[in-house]
């Protein structure tokens, strides 16, 4: 009795009229409704983090530096190249279509690159962007052929795969390959330069900061709506969490070098697409596309310039990726963008949680899922395996993400969150 | 006002109507699909429209919809003649229509998927501003939905219509078509779409109900309207017995309802006799 009468006398919040469903308000409560979560299927990112420490503890033990801040420092530096495309590739799977050709468009746009800036001295921008433009023109031509032609993407990056590798060793010529110059800006960009322990320092603090500022005004605005709203606690904790994670991290890498300038434009373009995907109507969109398509057409939603938008994206951060490949290398050549990095930059998009169904997905997967997929790259290197074993067992890695997520899909399916 | 004041309607005293059809045809090719039909909806009334496989309700619901134009004959929406030249139009004018399929995207929630297409600032959703009014609308159809922030995906089928046609009520329409909005629920969750038909009612909105379901048609509907072979067959009030409706359907007395209902009947009393 005393419970019904509490239960009277506190007013309900707008959202919590109904008794039939539990709410976690407490911080036990949030504990065990993301053990309900992970129950149902939806796993978020607790694979990736599960991989990890297995990754590492196994990696660690065979080879102690593994772990050591010098070989991480390199690790974020080559993350970053295949993490951009990676990126694209969430985009264009929150659609529910793939492009198989962005190792082709990174590896052409990186032979654009030098050609345009060292044999035609081109002023090192212009080439860059000559670059972008050609990768978001690619993207164009594959949304015209899905768009009006009905062509499906699959078969459309596929031949686009083989046709950009032709223009690209045709670029690149009977040399091969094109040295670009040690000391240039790009280079050093690809290569050196990391961030003053200061503003690595303050970046990762800025974040934490966000997070909670962010988060506090959402509550506040929320609790003024009556509805209900996150507890103070729980974001300074969520804040404080981020932090003490994130500056961990910096100390950690400040030991070596520090974070690279690269690592950061990417986490930089990282939360520049989650905000896009997450808080615009544009980021619905392409939910609701990848989710629904014909339900978002009868929304009024215009589904081909969403397609459009998608494979324009993905292209244009694949070329992108295929500059910041050139420049870790110092060089363009036949061999950028060719092999594992097509793959890798898929594998790391499903193995980060996006759905290769579509509708589902994050921008922070492309992080995550490269680091999981350049964490094995880097300890088999330091094993000394000849790369065909990297071959297979990177292929197994990526078979055991589609093995989870399409586990993970079925669980959701029964438990009804799809 | 009084623009088609001289148009009497023997049935209906409600005033003007919301909607009205004269001499709607419509042809595909050599075949007709609509033939001359007249149809009225008045605000606060539920009409329903019935009819066999073929007999061009759809037809008539993707017209108003705006999905497909009338081959001859005039659609006058509050009064005003109009041509419903696209959904957008449709939509603007003031008629939503809940098609069979829902139309909703599993993957999102609730709120994301009642302001599908019409989220509130584009750059930066207004997330809590929606919330209140997706509460807001779900509550006045005092719908059971536990919670607006969980994906579709985890509702069930009469709480996904719910969803459907508070969607169709965020752009304050006048006039909302639903398309068998029973045709895949349970006992109970029927029973909750027709009362969520009727608190549209009261909201006083013009609703045009298609089924195919007897029972569910003479529980909500004013009105019931019958389509045969694309032309009107009758029009009936909620009282008009099952079998006077299925032979305005099916257009016999001697059909296969009735054939079935004879038979059974025989059957029955003779079990009973001995």
């Amino acid at each position: 009795m005393t419970e019904n009468t509490q239960r009277v006398s506190t007013p309900r919040l707008l959202d919590r009229r109904d008794e039939r469903v539990a709410h976690a308000d407490t911080i036990g409560g949030m504990i065990g409704a993301f053990v309900d979560r992970v129950r149902a299927g939806d796993l978020g990112s607790l694979p990736v983090v599960v991989g990890l420490l297995i990754i590492c503890t196994a990696f660690q033990s065979l080879n102690p530096v593994f772990l050591a801040p010098d070989n991480l420092v390199n690790l974020l530096f080559d993350c970053s190249t295949v993490g951009v495309i990676s990126l694209g590739i969430v985009c264009i799977l929150m659609v529910g279509e793939i492009d198989l050709s962005v190792g082709s468009v990174s590896g052409f746009s990186s032979a654009l690159v030098g050609v345009l800036w060292v044999n035609q001295d081109w002023p090192v921008a212009v080439a860059i962007v000559a670059a972008l433009g050609l990768g978001a023109a690619i993207g164009g031509l594959y949304a015209f052929l899905f768009n009006r032609l009905g062509m499906p993407s699959f078969v459309s990056t596929l031949s686009g795969l083989l046709a950009w590798l032709g223009l690209q060793l045709y670029l690149l010529g009977s040399s091969g390959s094109i040295n670009l110059p040690y000391g240039s800006p790009l280079v050093n960009f690809g290569q050196m330069l990391v961030m003053p322990p200061v503003v690595s320092y303050a970046l990762a603090a800025l974040a934490g900061v966000i997070v909670f500022a962010t988060g506090y005004r959402m509550a506040a605005r929320r609790r003024a709506a009556g509805l209900s709203a996150s507890s103070l606690g729980g974001l300074l904790l969520k804040g404080a969490l981020v932090v003490i994670v994130l500056e961990f991290v910096v100390y950690y890498l400040n030991l070596a070098r520090g974070v690279p300038w690269m690592f950061g434009l990417f986490v930089g373009l990282c939360v520049v697409m989650n905000y896009a995907l997450k808080r615009t109507k544009w980021g619905r969109s392409m939910s609701a596309v990848g989710g629904n398509r014909e339900a978002a057409r009868r929304a009024g939603i215009n589904v081909r310039r969403i397609h459009a938008s998608a494979f324009m994206l993905c292209s244009t951060l694949a070329a992108a990726g295929g500059i910041l490949a050139a420049a870790r290398l110092a060089s363009s050549s036949q061999q950028a963008g060719t092999g594992d990095v097509n793959l890798n930059a898929i594998a790391a998009a499903v193995i980060g949680g996006t759905s290769l169904f579509g509708g589902r997905g994050s921008a922070y997967s492309a992080l995550l899922g490269i680091i999981v997929i350049q964490s094995i790259a880097s300890g088999l290197t330091l094993l000394d395996l000849s790369s065909s074993l990297r071959y297979m067992i990177t292929g197994a890695v990526l078979a055991v993400a589609v093995i989870v997520d399409s586990l993970a899909r079925r669980s959701r399916v029964s438990h009804g969150r799809a | 006002m009084s623009t088609i004041s001289d148009l009497d309607h023997p049935q209906q005293t409600q005033g003007e109507p919301v909607l009205s059809l004269r001499g709607i045809s419509k042809n595909f090719g050599a075949v007709s699909a609509l033939t001359d039909v007249d149809l009225d909806v008045h605000a606060g009334e539920v009409v329903a429209l019935v009819g066999d496989n073929g007999a061009g309700k759809s037809t008539l619901v993707k017209i108003l919809a705006g999905v497909h134009q009338p081959t001859s004959g005039t659609i006058a929406f509050d009064g005003e003649h109009v041509a419903l030249s696209d959904p957008a139009t449709a939509l603007g004018l003031g008629i939503a229509t809940v098609f069979q399929d829902l139309a909703l995207c599993e993957n999102l929630d609730v709120v994301a998927n009642i302001f599908l297409g019409r989220e509130l600032n584009p750059v930066r959703l207004d997330e809590v501003s929606m919330e209140i009014r997706a509460w807001t609308l779900l509550n006045e159809l005092s719908a059971r939905i536990p919670s607006v922030r969980e994906p579709v995906a985890s509702l069930s089928g009469g709480q996904r219509q719910t969803v459907a046609i508070a969607r169709s009520l965020l752009t304050e329409p006048k006039l909302i078509l639903l398309d068998e909005p029973t045709a895949a629920l349970g006992v109970a969750q029927t029973a909750e779409v027709l009362d969520l038909i009727e608190r549209v009612r009261a909201r006083g909105l013009g609703v045009i109900v298609i089924s195919h379901n007897m029972e569910d048609v003479r529980a909500v509907a004013d009105r019931i309207v019958v389509l045969r072979l694309g032309r009107n067959n009758g029009e009936f009030g909620p009282d008009v017995s099952n079998q006077d409706l299925v032979t305005a359907i099916t257009g016999a007395d001697e059909n296969s309802v009735s054939r079935r209902a004879n038979r059974r009947g025989a059957q029955r009393s003779r079990e009973v006799r001995p």
